[in-house]
């Protein structure tokens, strides 16, 4: 139940500033994708593009297509909270909801949209979705503490059991373990594994080792300089991009020699 | 290079317990030349009242004394610990200096209400009106409705609007309307309180002929001092939800609305009852615009549409302005109405702060 992404395309624009240009790419369904880049290259710009929290911001528009199993996300009728519903979304930092417990932080995707559940059903829920983030047997015996309570790495794992209670299609992730030590980079890590078998994962990463750890295929962006918009210069398969890029760029960037 | 540089190991006699504390002022030398500059301004005072035949002058003594420490530590400090820690001391003794000035009148002010209040702070005086009493007796619990009834209708009606408001400027609004909202709402919040009792006055004049005066029309006005303070303490709680929560909730795909509703308000529940508790308390001891809007009665009126209707402050005015005989019998009526309203202020004041710690998100481990 992963989807296909297709982007034809895509200009992505805050307010008349041309941020992302001409980004085209398909990412197949049950994979991992590393977005890669230097800092303001417009990774995590385009990433946000793919389940329309883009427009969240003021003055943030798009041109081009986004496809998820051939359904056009930028189509005027398309319902911007439908989309989200399918495409889940971990962002760099952990952001649990302070009001909320484990359980509800766990809740908090169908709680929050008033659907009733069942007390079991709930349960049910609960359970799979962090034993699925592989935080269950850490907090089974405290599922009714504030969710804040946990550290960074719990924190962002109960992030990512919260975005797949919802059972999305697609997972983003944006920068997941920027903030986290290497143990915690390392469950998280696992837990991508694992997801891949369900999800369509998408990840932008700073972490070029992390990308060829986790990745099926790699996205190299760039920027040309302050100002200008930053483009998608090399996509292919992780070992591909690590072993013999076809851009001098992105040899550059993989290999250290700039970024 | 001062003397706190570097304490050189000395070679004498007597063993430096601890290097790091050399060039210091030793702990209780603060309050010694506290102490010697309120004896100097003592002497200084004792021997003017001592020439004239005055009375020794207390408040005289202790200020100059206090005046006098502030050089006086610098000083010392100045000589002995260099001159960072002079500055500290000298901007220490000044901020301590402005908390306790601020400090006296706050003072001063709770022991006169609570000494000249509980002189009628009586079972009488909150289970009778004004009405037939002359002279000595009678109480305010016509009053005590009045200010419940107007105040808790403003506040009904300004807790909505203001809240709604501020959702609308924090999460909605953007360009030309919510700058000219927030513009008018920072009028509104100038507005002197007597203005806004003359625009009820007028409003309810229009309708129900000149010279009306009811509780509804001191509620208006009431609120309309109220919905700006409103605005603007909620607006900035809400502002100081994270983005981050909000798109949180977006990317679990709950619209805007409810994320408003189940994540925005209770993450920011504490500080909005904060803000509008306060904002109560701010209202509750308006006297013009009720003086006005509402008039005054000597009777209980439970009925916000039709009569007069007292309220304390007014009430402690009325009692005030119009003393009959004997007049200590409306004095201390006043005091004790003016005992009751702080009161009623503070016990809001603590019940936002429960609120405030009640509903405040939890971070335990």
């Amino acid at each position: 139940m992963s989807k296909r992404i297709e982007v034809r395309d895509l200009n992505v624009y805050y307010g008349k500033f041309l941020a992302v240009e001409g980004v085209s790419l398909e990412i197949e369904p049950r994979s991992v994708t590393a977005f890669i880049g230097p800092s303001g290259c417009g990774k995590s710009t385009f990433l946000r593009t793919l389940n329309r929290m883009h427009e969240v911001i003021p003055g943030a528009r798009v041109e081009g297509e986004v496809l998820i199993d051939g359904n056009n996300l930028y189509d005027p009728d398309v319902d911007p909270v439908l989309v989200r519903r399918q495409v889940g979304m971990v962002f760099q930092r952990p952001n649990p909801f302070p009001t909320m417990s484990i359980k509800e932080n766990v809740l908090a995707g169908v709680k929050l949209n008033n659907r009733r559940i069942s007390k079991t059903d709930a349960d049910d829920l609960v359970e799979k979705s962090l034993r699925g983030a592989n935080l269950w047997n850490e907090v089974k015996d405290r599922l009714d503490r504030p969710g804040s309570g946990l550290s960074g790495g719990q924190q962002q794992r109960l992030c990512i059991a919260r975005a797949i209670a919802v059972s999305p299609e697609v997972i983003l992730m944006d920068e997941p373990c920027s903030a986290l030590d290497p143990i915690s980079t390392l469950a998280i890590e696992d837990l991508i594994e694992e997801l891949k078998l369900q999800y369509t994962i998408v990840i932008v990463t700073h972490n070029m080792q992390q990308a060829s750890r986790v990745s099926d295929r790699t996205a190299f962006f760039n920027i040309a300089g302050t100002g200008k918009p930053g483009n998608l210069i090399e996509y292919a398969d992780t070992t591909t991009i690590f072993s013999n890029p076809t851009v001098q760029a992105t040899e550059d960037y993989v290999s250290g020699r700039f970024g | 290079m001062s003397v706190t540089t570097k304490p050189e190991p000395t070679a004498t006699a007597v063993p430096i317990e601890n290097s790091l504390t050399a060039g210091r002022l030793p702990t209780p030398a603060p309050w010694m030349i506290l102490g010697a500059a309120i004896l100097v301004a003592a002497a200084i005072f004792g021997v003017l009242a001592l020439a004239d035949g005055s009375e020794f002058n207390w408040g005289g003594a202790l200020l100059v004394g206090a005046v006098l420490y502030i050089p006086s530590i610098w000083l010392f400090s100045m000589l002995v610990e260099g001159r960072r820690r002079a500055m500290d001391r000298l901007v220490t003794a000044l901020v301590t200096g402005a908390f306790v000035l601020a400090m006296i009148p706050l003072i001063s002010l709770t022991i006169t209400v609570i000494t000249f209040g509980l002189n009628r702070f009586d079972v009488d005086f909150f289970t009778m009106s004004m009405r037939n009493v002359t002279g000595e007796g009678g109480g305010v619990l016509h009053a005590i409705v009045g200010t419940v009834l107007m105040t808790g209708t403003a506040a009904i009606i300004s807790i909505p609007i203001g809240l709604m408001t501020s959702i609308y400027l924090v999460e909605y609004g953007r360009g030309r309307l919510a700058r000219g909202i927030t513009f008018l709402v920072d009028v509104m919040t100038g507005i002197p309180s007597i203005v806004a009792g003359l625009f009820a006055y007028a409003l309810f004049s229009i309708f129900l002929g000149p010279g009306t005066r009811t509780g509804i029309a001191g509620a208006v006005a009431l609120s309309v001092l109220m919905i700006p303070v409103v605005v603007r303490s909620s607006e900035e709680m809400l502002r100081l939800v994270p983005n981050e929560l909000r798109e949180a909730a977006f990317a679990l795909g709950v619209p805007k609305w409810l994320t408003i509703v189940k994540v925005v308000l209770p993450t920011s529940i504490a500080g909005i009852t904060t803000g509008i508790m306060l904002s109560i308390s701010r209202v509750i001891g308006e006297t013009a615009p009720l003086l006005i809007a509402a008039g005054f009665t000597q009777s209980m009126n439970w009925n916000l549409f039709d009569g007069r209707m007292s309220s304390l402050p007014v009430f402690v005015y009325t009692q005030y302005a119009n003393q009959g005989n004997p007049p200590e019998a409306y004095l201390d009526r006043a005091w004790a109405a003016a005992l009751t309203l702080i009161l009623i202020v503070m016990a809001l004041n603590l019940i936002a702060r429960l609120v405030a710690k009640f509903f405040a998100p939890k971070f335990g481990r």
